[in-house]
Formats: C-alpha cells, sequence, structure tokens
C-alpha cells in the first residue's frame, strides 16, 4: 500500500478499523475529535458498531460492554474527557476485557486549553481509576507510529486481556505526514467465528457466564489483585518497547517520548553536528518502561536529560531506574508550550558542559531557571 | 415423587439457577427475579439473553439468573448494555437498576438510552431508598420521608422533589414502552408480570426502549415488616408513582402477550 498524506487522529481512526474494530463509542473534544467524526463515516458503511455517546461515562461504559462480548472495541478522548472515563478505565481493568483507548492530551489542568501536552503521563502510567491495576502505555511521535502503534495496541490488548491506552497528544493527533496503512483485516461478524472463551454471547449451548469486577471476600480480591500484578510482570518481561538514537557512543542520553522525544532528536542531531556525543532514548512503552535499559545506561554514562511536555513526571521513572547512578536533569514545557529544538539543545550544551550533580532535584532547578529566564516579569532571579 | 393424583402446579423457572438469595426477608427483588424469569422462560430466549446488573442489591443478579450477565458501574448499566446491543443486536439485552442507580446517578444513561430508542428493555425497582447501603434518600423518596440521610423527613424545600421517572422518559420519542407496576399484592404481580412480557416483547421485535418501572418494598430500610411495607407502598407511593402505562408506541399498541 502505498503511503499517503494523513492526518494523525485520522490515521489512528483507519488503523484501527483495519485492525479489526468493530465498535466505537466516543464524545467530541478537542483535540481529538477528528477521531470520532472519521469513526462516524466509516463505521456505519462498514456495517460496524458507532455511537456518539451522551458523554465520556458513557462511552466508556459502552465500550467496556462491547468489549464484554469479545470483540475489537476502542473510544477516544482527550485529557478532560479521559478524566470522566477513569471510572470505567479501573471497572474494564478489574474485569479484565481487553479494550483501547487513545488519549490525544491537551493542556492542563482543569479545562486547560487544546494546544499539546504530555501532563496525563501520570494519569494514565501510574494513575486513571481506582484500586491496583495497570494499563499498557504506547507513545507514538509520528502519524505512522501512530498507526503501527494502533494495530499493535489491539494485539496486545487480547493477548493480554487488558486495557491499553494509545498516549497521542495534539501535536501528534492534528499534523499531517506521509503514511502507509496496514491491509483490512477480515472480521466476522460478532458472537461467530472465534469467540473468546471469557466473552458474554449469551450462554447457546454452554454454562452461562458472567464477567464483573466485584470480589466481596477479600480473599478472593486479593488473589484477583495477585493475579492481575503477575500478568503486569509478565508484559514488563515481553512487552517493553523504545526507539534508541546514536546510544552505542553517547556520553550523554536525552529521554523523551512522543512529540517531545521526536524534537529532542532534533537536537541530539544538532548536538551531534557539533561534535557532541549524545543519544536519544525514546521509550514507546511508557508501561512498562524501559527500566532495565536506563539502568545499565546509567552505569557508563555521564548524564541523562529527561525533555517532557509536563513539569517532570516521566522525570521519576528515569531517576528510580538509574537510582543515583548517573546525574540526571530535566528540561520541560508546560501548558500546552511545546519545546523548540533550540531550547533543548541549549540544555544538551548545559549538561555536555557540566559541572553535573546527582545531589538535590532535577526539577528545582529546571523550576528556577525557566521561571526566571521566561517570565522575568513575574520571577525574579532571586 | 408424582404419584398419579400428584402434578406439578408450581417450580422454580429454569432461568432462575436456584441459588438462595442475599435479600432481606420480604424484599420484593426475589419476586421481581422471578417474573424476569418466568417471561424469559415463555418466551424461549434464555440462552440468547444477556443480562446487565447494576449497583445496588441486585449486583449479584448474574448468581441468580441462569444465563449470561455482565456487572455494571454505578449507574452505567444502559450505556454498557448499549455496548453489549450494538454489537449483538439478535440477543435479548436487559439491566435491572435501582432507583439510585437508575434515577440518580445514572440519570445521563438512561435519558440518553431511552433518546437513542436503544433496544435495549430496563427493569427499574423503586423502593423509594438506597437499600444496600442501609436506607439513604434517594431521588424518589417521597416528600417527609424519614431516611438515615433525611433523619426529619425529605425536606422538598432543602431536598427537592422525588422525580417520576416513568413518566419524565415516557416524553422521549425513542421510548416505545414505559409502564409503572406496583409488586404489593397478587393482582398487581400479575399485571407487572404482563408488562414485563410487553417490554421484552418489544425488544424482540426492535420496537425500541422499553421499561418497567416496578414499585417495591425495603421493610429492612424502611423499619417496617414486610406486611407493614406492602400496606406503605399501597398507602404512600402509589399515590405518587401511578401505576399505569406511561408510553405506549402505536405498533407496541399491537403486542398481545
Amino acid at each position: 500500500m502505498a503511503r499517503e498524506l494523513l492526518k494523525g487522529n485520522e490515521a489512528v481512526a483507519e488503523a484501527a478499523i483495519r485492525a479489526g474494530l468493530q465498535a466505537y463509542f466516543g464524545y467530541p473534544i478537542t483535540p481529538q475529535t477528528e477521531l470520532l467524526e472519521w469513526m462516524a463515516k466509516r463505521m456505519p458503511e462498514l456495517g460496524r458498531a458507532f455511537v456518539q455517546a451522551e458523554s465520556e461515562l458513557g462511552a466508556i461504559n459502552m465500550v467496556y460492554g462491547a468489549a464484554c462480548t469479545g470483540v475489537r472495541v476502542m473510544t477516544s478522548s482527550s485529557s478532560p474527557g479521559v478524566s470522566l472515563m477513569t471510572e470505567g478505565m479501573s471497572y474494564i481493568a478489574g474485569t479484565e476485557v481487553p479494550i483501547v483507548l487513545v488519549d490525544v492530551m491537551r493542556g492542563g489542568p482543569g479545562l486547560g486549553n487544546i494546544q499539546p501536552s504530555q501532563a496525563d503521563y501520570n494519569q494514565m502510567v501510574h494513575g486513571g481509576g481506582h484500586g491496583d491495576y495497570h494499563s499498557i502505555v504506547l507513545a507514538p511521535s509520528s502519524v505512522q507510529e501512530s498507526i503501527d502503534l494502533t494495530v499493535l495496541s489491539f494485539d496486545l490488548a487480547e493477548r493480554y486481556r487488558s486495557l491499553v491506552v494509545l498516549l497521542s497528544d495534539g501535536t501528534i493527533g492534528q499534523m499531517m505526514e506521509p503514511a502507509e496503512m496496514p491491509p483490512m483485516r477480515p472480521v466476522t461478524a460478532p458472537g461467530t467465528g472465534v469467540v473468546p472463551e471469557w466473552a458474554v454471547t449469551g450462554a447457546v449451548g454452554r454454562p452461562r457466564r458472567y464477567l464483573s469486577s466485584i470480589y466481596l471476600d477479600p480473599v478472593d480480591e486479593e488473589i484477583e489483585n495477585l493475579h492481575l500484578l503477575t500478568r503486569w510482570q509478565e508484559i514488563s518481561a515481553k512487552e517493553v518497547r523504545y526507539k534508541e538514537y546514536f546510544l552505542d557512543d553517547s556520553d550523554f542520553v536525552v529521554i523523551g517520548f512522543g512529540s517531545a522525544g521526536r524534537v529532542a532528536l532534533s537536537a541530539v542531531r544538532a548536538a551531534r553536528a557539533e561534535g557532541l556525543r549524545v543519544g536519544l532514548l525514546r521509550p514507546v512503552t511508557l508501561a512498562p518502561f524501559p527500566s532495565d535499559l536506563l539502568a545499565g545506561l546509567a552505569n557508563h554514562v555521564q548524564g541523562m536529560l529527561v525533555v517532557e511536555m509536563n513539569s517532570g513526571q516521566m522525570l521519576e521513572d528515569v531517576r528510580l531506574a538509574t537510582a543515583g547512578k548517573t546525574p540526571v536533569e530535566f528540561y520541560g514545557r508546560l501548558g500546552g508550550m511545546v519545546p523548540f529544538p533550540d531550547e533543548i539543545l541549549a540544555e544538551i550544551r548545559r549538561l555536555a558542559k557540566g559541572p553535573l550533580t546527582i545531589n538535590g532535584n532535577p526539577r528545582d532547578r529546571w523550576l528556577k531557571r525557566i521561571t526566571t529566564a521566561n517570565y522575568p516579569a513575574i520571577y525574579s532571579a532571586n | 415423587m408424582l404419584t398419579a393424583q400428584s402434578q406439578v402446579v408450581y417450580e422454580r423457572p429454569v432461568t432462575l439457577t436456584g441459588i438462595p438469595t442475599h435479600y432481606c426477608p420480604g424484599c420484593t427483588h426475589g419476586v421481581a427475579h422471578r417474573l424476569v424469569a418466568e417471561v424469559l422462560d415463555e418466551m424461549g430466549v434464555r440462552d440468547h439473553t444477556i443480562g446487565v446488573a447494576s449497583v445496588g442489591c441486585a449486583v449479584f443478579a448474574y448468581h441468580y439468573f441462569n444465563f449470561d450477565f455482565v456487572q455494571a458501574p454505578h449507574g452505567r448499566a444502559p450505556a454498557m448494555a448499549t455496548g453489549v446491543k450494538r454489537v449483538l443486536p439478535d440477543r435479548i439485552v436487559f439491566t435491572y437498576q435501582g432507583d439510585g442507580d437508575l434515577a440518580s446517578i445514572g440519570m445521563a444513561e438512561i435519558v440518553h438510552a431511552a433518546a437513542r430508542g436503544e433496544n435495549i428493555t430496563v427493569i427499574f425497582i423503586n423502593n423509594a431508598n438506597y437499600g444496600m447501603t442501609g436506607g439513604q434518600m434517594a431521588p424518589t423518596s417521597l416528600p417527609g420521608q424519614i431516611t438515615t440521610s433525611s433523619p426529619l423527613g425529605r425536606d422538598v424545600e432543602l431536598m427537592g422533589f422525588p422525580i417520576r421517572t416513568s413518566e419524565m422518559l415516557s416524553q422521549l420519542d425513542g421510548a416505545g414502552y414505559i409502564a409503572r407496576r406496583s409488586l404489593h399484592n397478587p393482582k398487581n404481580i400479575r399485571m407487572a408480570k404482563k408488562a414485563l412480557r410487553i417490554a421484552f416483547e418489544t425488544q424482540q421485535r426492535g420496537l425500541g426502549f422499553s421499561m418497567v418501572e416496578l414499585l417495591s418494598i425495603c421493610p429492612t430500610n424502611w423499619g417496617m415488616t414486610p406486611q407493614q411495607s406492602l400496606v406503605w407502598l399501597e398507602e404512600k407511593m402509589l399515590p405518587y408513582y401511578p401505576v399505569g402505562d406511561y408510553k405506549v408506541s402505536p405498533a407496541v399498541a399491537e403486542i398481545k402477550p
């Protein structure tokens, strides 16, 4: 299939359809809405289910119900809408039904704005709904990667009966790039063909089944929690994915995901042109996180720089993985601001120049720099 | 063992599992369960039915009904049922919800399911309080009704008025059949069963959203004996919540169970 000029959100929608999506439920919110609109047009013409729900609460619970029948289902939203979905995410995790949720992140907190952001990292990677559970979280940095990870999301969701979050942002969702679509995967009518052994489809010729997330006896709930954790251990061992650039001979490593990782790559290339031995690690799976790789890198690099469009949420995972074995610095833009390559290049130069320390909190150092440098009228240098 | 002189005149519907329920003595959930089961048995659709349990005393309904079930978050059963039904349109899909679940936290979900004409059936148990959490004021609690969260009685100046859900939903074009029945005596129980049959047939014929509201008792949380509760339902609830058919679309009117 030839490469076409595709918009990120629409590419995700079409990729999901080609991956065998049988039901989509969503609610409009910028900068995600093109995805819903694509589904509104395409799903009915393919004879598949589409409902514009009354709210994100409605959408996630429609997805929950449809997922219980064992077909491929998806919803999408953006930050404030995803907050409303977190109730359903917890139930979906507790019931162990596979779904794919696309979060096209925007600035926050609150209503925030509609500019790109990565401020929902903690919400999706470490939190979301209540209770002990983990979602698989994938972070694309291009339209092509959005397509590829969408297809992968469904495979992972089914393999592990897991919630998979495609954590995109307003940049990736709104930009247009040449990309190639996968072929259309054939689908069978729901309830026919291969139906998962846990799916609820009507008890024709078999004993009844039910899907629930309630375990009144704490012993049963502990066993269920241990089962979820054991499965997460397996996912963590098998499904870590990342992209690395110039790491073989690097003294310094920049770490960034999604669109921040993409901008950081431009900065790393510019730094290389200046003769600086710096590489880039771009985690593709934010959960599971490439902690072991980072722990190994920490043994022989001179320093690391974490770049995010938030106030250092992944930074904490990097610090945990590297355990003080190498200095870690941070650079972030917030509230819908996207860093320019030059900003990151300046941080790489600062990193290479030193001196570096493992003491203190890198977020504190960055906060002092960015407030006084960018907003001197509000923050004095003292 | 049957003798020549004896015959079976009454037995458990095959659509009930036989697992003893956890409901309090005198509670009408058991009656409602049985009526649903009898109707599904008579329609011969047990193995094509998927129930959606809600949050409340009936959260474990899936233990008692002998067919496939899912269990929804509080108030979200109509949305979950929508997801199931849109994927499996040839199945009978119903929710079983209480008044707190349906008319308070889940009001958006039920209104929009009805507005979409979602081809599902809703069994709505109205017992004028939150049963599972111990008898708090519900959106259906009557003016002056004493509950654990309206200890001096529901003061409508401060706590607002009860919601007549059937009347409200009957205004929506997507609703095919909306009826209120009561479970306080045999005559009304028989009427309730007929309404349930019409509701499930509404769905089977693809005639849109159907709901039967069942006025029910909660002796434990009302602080009454079952017999007192039945009297209270008749004397207090029936005047505020009249039994009747609130929406019968022309196509549904053709159904003669």
